[in-house]
């Protein structure tokens, strides 16, 4: 990718701080050069990523010849320039301690009280260079408190500096400028439109960088002290954007999660679920095994639990499925890949706990899987043009979404709405109802085709490529002509892991073909079996596993971590469920799978384990274990408890082994499978065609127990083209039905292609699978009223 | 020195404001004259004629149009700052009201030469008289072609757009104009970049005062050496003065830069009731204030630089010996910390701080050692806020305490209401009581 970046070399300058001469690249704001030599001058409005305001003063400087102190945070040193700080020169101390002293005027000094205490930097800075005491006598300004600038988001405004980091973090960097400073001199204040509160997806961020206490969450405001936290980094388990994260817990619960800064990654940011959906790892969880007896499950002992499992799949081998879901960290998904394939002798796995295609399978094994990091969040933001497919960013991969709005760069969408995210990225929509994917993808304009063929261009794909038949072949092509990257942006955080890992149908870790010999000689080797214990067919996709298993065609399913409401065709999934031999259920919260299961087994979740997530960009993202005395074991190591009962052995079962096996199989450099070329199918829809995707903020499980989040979300709603509306008269709500039922919502009116409507895919009381029976592109019958 | 009426000359004659009336006095010719020049010749003759801004800070103003890059493929703009705000200032409404043609041959003029298509004229929102003149005489000089498009043949365009504040003081800080003009709440940018550079919509734009303006027709037709005979070599021309406060006949008086105070008296009647000068501002209530013995200085850019103070607005206010200094630099300083716009620290705060400390001294409830305290929190102020706003502020007070801090002493003791009775100072207090 080394042809993106510039290659000329950045100036650099001769400048004096403190009598220290150092050489910095041109550009270089004065604040950042003088932490170069270990000076810290204050700040406040100051933040590494925002556009300088120069507003609060705190970092004056006194510049050689410059009549009056300037602020740091605004002053470019130049060539040759002698700049004095606060260490040197007394003038920049003064000013800066004048400034300190202004901004406590009206502060509350509530700090006993106040979240921020401990960890504020007015706090941290007036210690450091305010005066030891106030001079002001006089009565400070007060403002009713708090005022809620969300449903999460409150502000005390007496306590705020007015250093205008979170109304320009909201314009700048998320693009919902919902807050903004109003009214004048010291009744300034942050504030929100009254019928318009702060429901940005990335409102968290503002409480972080809010120098003082004056915005909070209502999930922590009052919960605990700073100084009383431990503090562990982290890596986000919501999404495949990798966030590193640092997880705060006290007495054994987690009392909040931060961004960490990652320039490469998150850069100093997050999204509202990473940060406050948290509440499900407390609550809810499988404590024990349990074993199934005369119809009923019961607590059982682990022996107990893992012999009875051990001996059921020993019984059913190779006649199993293994269906992993898409949350297991790598180490773990590698586990189950080895289970079926060493344990089992079954190449029947799946990690796609969603809508999912053949044809996706190809595109994933033969132009995803173990492939190197090519396309990478700062190609994203140095690429002359980004084209999306079946891809929403903000919605699916948030902090995608936040690097190319940052990057201005060129992006063009083949879908059926023009989102908000897209419009705040500046972004144009290339139509295609859902379904005509590939017809749209195979007729491109000359333009945009042109613009693929720029050194740097980039193809985002998202996970519901699969929803639209040819449209992975069509973009396999696309990427083949023009010669751009192409990426897959999955939504869950262990979809890339595990297809690199190899719990797919058909492939072994380190994307290596299971049906070439030489691949599965490495990988026997590596698990030290013979390689004629590994399967050599391809085996059974998750969808053709659960038909399998309710035609008893096969008799035993292991499950790990799925929803049946993330399935697309909830009777065949519940027949599965109904229908299978032997289920043996590894999950840490109960599902429709545990409940039917016929042994039970409770594993760690995320704060339990050290693991490693992969991106989207195939970057590990490794982290520790938060709660180091958690007693609940990995999904690997219950895995190597049941072979070594079935009596089988396969190499590691613990997180370092299986790290040490990855590194040791690494990628495979052989021939892959041919990309998939399935000819478009064109669509006929009577009515309407159904754009679906799921909202950041929606009915997740992950998100559950955590009402202030869920009141920032997108009100649940169907979507239309004005002409479309029109046609059923314009009404203020609709009924959608599908096959299996409907749902009544509010109509609202967007920037949609005509004779589409986009509902929620799993909202409060609205999903597309349980609730309509319909999946995307599926033609659904919309109809003026009912009640919402 | 006598009053030479230039751009004040024909304000008696009652339909001046009117397209006929002005071109009966020799309107538009100067426009007829600039439009066969060179852009460059007019900016140069700008520059020659030594004009500086007559908003308050005296910047040269054909140096100003000169940084405005030429052929750089953006829209120039231009933009008059008809924001007057200034406590005490009262001369560009009445130019407007007056004679609004002058402001726009002047803009058209200008707008030639920086080679804008487009200009804006911000009027302070208060002053809806004075917009509705302006607007008219915009409407008036469009029918007669002059605003439009190849405007007298020349192949020129131009378009002038009267925008209404929304009456905050920190608008009149050009750049804080800007975000008002482009529909934000007006809050000061940082600079650079320069509106020079990147003014209205990130293009190169001027921003002059409306006296500034007014005077480019004269230096077009008249000539530069006739406008260098007005005034000094650092200050030339003339000046429309706006005399206010304890005098006799308050008005505008047109007359050279370099002429006094004492001149500019006489001119207005001399101190009501025949009284003394107590105190005077030059220009607006953000220049320090000055005393009698102050009288005979020329004003001028430099002489009242010298002085410590400001020209300002040219807009002297006289304040006799029935004001208490003490409430009047409390007003001052209540004006001021309505006005902070909230941006930056200093300001935000210095004024709610000091406004309360004065007002303890209004009230007799302050001691002496706040004095020290006042002047150090003005000190924390001047030259660290964002904007001249911060500055203006951080003025009155130590100015004050440097010529009567008597008087200041005299108010710990007991409310300045009881040694000043506030209804003498009234302006009609003359009439009633002497």
């Amino acid at each position: 990718m080394s042809e993106n970046f510039s290659t000329d070399v950045v100036p650099m300058v001769n400048v004096n701080i403190d009598g220290v001469d150092i050489v910095v690249p041109k550009g270089t704001l004065a604040i950042r050069a003088a932490e170069m030599i270990g000076v810290e001058i204050p700040r406040f409005c100051d933040h590494p990523l925002l556009e300088p305001v120069a507003a609060c003063r705190a970092c004056l400087i006194e510049v050689e010849g410059m009549p009056k102190p300037q602020p740091a945070c605004a002053q470019v040193v130049n060539d040759g320039m002698t700049i004095r700080t606060q260490q040197s020169s007394e003038v920049a101390k003064d000013a800066q301690e004048g400034v300190m002293e202004f901004l406590l005027i009206n502060h509350p000094l509530d700090c006993p009280v106040c979240d921020k205490g401990g960890e504020c930097p007015l706090q941290n800075q007036a210690m450091s260079v305010g005066r030891p005491e106030s001079r002001f006598e006089g009565e400070k300004r007060t403002f009713e408190k708090p005022i809620n600038v969300s449903a999460q988001i409150l502000l005390d405004r007496e306590r705020c500096v007015s250093c205008a980091r979170c109304t320009r973090f909201a314009d700048q960097i998320a693009g919902d400028p919902m807050i903004e400073l109003l009214e004048r001199g010291a009744n300034q204040q942050v504030g929100v439109a009254d019928d318009q509160p702060f429901d940005s997806y990335f409102s968290g961020n503002t409480v972080q960088i809010c120098p003082v206490g004056a915005l909070t969450s209502s999930a922590y405001r009052f919960r605990s002290r700073p100084f009383d936290l431990v503090s562990v980094p982290t890596t986000c388990e919501h999404c495949a954007s990798g966030c590193s994260l640092r997880t705060d817990y006290r007495r054994g619960e987690i009392t909040r999660r931060l961004a960490w800064e990652n320039p490469e990654v998150n850069e100093d940011w997050n999204c509202d679920k990473g940060r406050f959906a948290f509440s499900y790892l407390t609550e809810g969880r499988i404590t024990t095994p349990m074993v199934r007896e005369n119809g009923e499950l019961r607590p059982a002992s682990w022996p107990e639990a893992i012999d009875v499992a051990a001996r059921g799949l020993a019984h059913a081998g190779a006649s199993t499925g293994v269906l992993t879901g898409g949350r297991l960290t790598q180490e773990d998904a590698y586990a189950y890949a080895k289970f079926a394939r060493a344990i089992l002798g079954t190449d029947n796995i799946d990690f796609r706990a969603r809508a999912t295609s053949v044809e996706e399978a190809q595109l994933l094994r033969s132009s995803i899987a173990g492939t190197p990091i090519s396309v990478t969040y700062d190609a994203l933001e140095a690429a002359p043009f980004v084209l999306l497919v079946s891809f929403e960013p903000e919605d699916e991969s948030p902090m995608v979404f936040l690097r190319l709005r940052k990057a201005r760069t060129t992006v063009a969408s083949i879908g059926a709405v023009v989102t908000r995210g897209l419009s705040k990225m500046g972004g144009s929509l290339i139509a295609a109802a859902p379904g005509d994917e590939a017809t749209v993808l195979n007729n491109l304009s000359a333009d945009v085709k042109q613009a693929l063929t720029q050194p740097g261009a980039v193809i985002l794909v998202g996970e519901r490529i699969a929803t639209s038949q040819g449209a992975a072949s069509a973009v396999a092509k696309l990427a083949h002509e023009t010669g751009a990257a192409l990426a897959w942006v999955p939504r869950r955080a262990g979809e890339r892991g595990a297809l690199d890992a190899g719990a797919l149908a058909g492939l072994l870790p380190g994307g290596r073909p299971l049906t070439d010999a030489s691949a599965r000689v490495e990988v026997a080797a590596a698990w030290g079996v013979d390689v004629d214990v590994l399967p050599s067919a391809e085996g059974l996709s998750g969808d053709d596993i659960l038909q399998a298993v309710s035609r008893a065609s096969l008799g035993a399913l292991v499950v790990s971590g799925v929803d049946a409401v993330d399935l697309p065709d909830p009777a065949a999934t519940a027949a599965a469920i109904r229908g299978a031999g032997f289920i043996v259920s590894l999950d840490h919260h109960h599902s429709e799978f545990t409940q039917e299961a016929d042994v039970v087994l409770p594993v760690a979740l995320v704060t339990e384990k050290a693991g490693t997530f992969v991106d989207w960009e195939g970057r590990s993202r490794p982290f520790g274990q938060v709660f180091k005395d958690a007693l609940a074991m990995t999904d690997a190591t219950v895995l190597g408890m049941i072979a070594n009962a079935i009596g089988k052995q396969a190499g590691a079962w613990d997180i370092a082994g299986i790290r040490r096996e990855l590194a040791g199989l690494g990628q495979w450099s052989g021939a892959r499978e041919a990309a998939p070329s399935l000819p478009n199918t064109a669509m006929t829809v009577d009515g309407f065609r159904l754009a679906s995707w799921r909202e950041l903020l929606d009915a997740g499980v992950m998100q559950e127990g955590e009402p202030f989040l869920a009141a920032t979300a997108r009100p649940v709603a169907a979507l239309m083209s004005a002409t479309s509306a029109a046609q059923l008269g314009s009404p203020a709500t609709v009924s959608v039905a599908g096959p299996s039922g409907s749902v009544v919502l509010p109509l609202v009116v967007g920037d949609v292609i005509d004779n589409v409507v986009f509902v929620p895919m799993n909202s409060t009381d609205c999903s597309i699978y349980r609730d309509l029976g319909a999946r995307i592109g599926s033609s659904v019958a919309v109809t003026a009223g009912g009640v919402a | 020195m006598t009053l030479t009426p230039v751009i004040t000359e024909h304000w008696d004659q009652p339909d001046l404001y009117t397209i006929d009336g002005y071109r009966r006095v020799g309107g538009y010719r100067a426009l007829e004259k600039a439009l066969k020049q060179d852009p460059d010749a007019i900016i140069n003759s700008v520059k020659d004629s030594g004009l500086r801004g007559r908003g308050g800070a005296g910047f040269p103003t054909g140096l100003k149009w000169s940084f405005v890059p030429q052929n750089d493929g953006k829209p120039h703009y231009l933009v008059v700052n008809a924001d007057e705000s200034e406590p005490g200032a009262c001369k560009d409404i009445p130019i407007m009201m007056a004679n609004p043609h002058s402001l726009i041959e002047g803009v058209i003029i200008t707008s030639f030469a920086i080679r804008a298509n487009h200009a804006f004229i911000y009027i302070r929102g208060e002053v809806p008289n004075a917009l509705r003149k302006v607007a008219n005489a915009v409407a008036e000089a469009r029918r007669a072609g002059l605003i439009g498009k190849n405007i007298l043949g020349s192949g020129f365009d131009l378009e002038i757009v009267v925008h209404s504040g929304a009456g905050a003081y920190i608008c009149g800080e050009e750049t804080a104009l800007l975000d008002s003009l482009e529909g934000f709440r007006g809050q000061p940018r940082l600079k650079p970049p320069f509106p020079a550079v990147a003014g209205l919509y990130a293009s190169p734009t001027v921003i002059n005062n409306v006296e500034t303006i007014c005077n480019i027709p004269y230096i077009i037709d008249r000539g530069v050496d006739w406008f260098r005979s007005f005034g000094t070599e650092k200050s030339p021309g003339f000046k429309v003065w706006a005399v206010s406060g304890h005098v006799n006949n308050p008005g505008i008086f047109e007359a050279p830069l370099g002429i006094t105070m004492r001149q500019l008296l006489e001119y207005a009647g001399g101190v009501r009731g025949g009284g003394k000068v107590k105190f005077w501002l030059p220009g607006g209530s953000s220049v320090p204030l000055l005393t009698e013995e102050h009288l005979d200085l020329p004003m001028t850019y430099e002489e009242m630089a010298a002085a410590g103070t400001m020209l300002g607005t040219g807009t002297p206010m006289i304040f006799d010996e029935t004001v208490s200094v003490v409430k009047a630099v409390t007003r001052w300083l209540e004006f001021y910390k309505h006005e902070s716009c909230g941006k930056c620290t200093p300001c935000r705060e210095g004024t709610y701080w000091i406004t309360g400390m004065l007002e303890n001294f209004e009230h007799g409830h302050a001691k002496e050692s706040d004095l020290e305290l006042l002047a150090s929190a003005c000190n924390q102020i001047a030259g660290r806020s964002f904007c001249a706003l911060g500055d203006a502020a951080a003025t009155p007070f130590p100015a004050a305490l440097k010529y009567f801090r008597d008087e200041f002493i005299a108010a710990t003791n007991s409310p300045v209401d009881d040694e000043f009775d506030p209804v003498a100072s009234y302006i009609y207090a003359g009439a009633a009581t002497r």
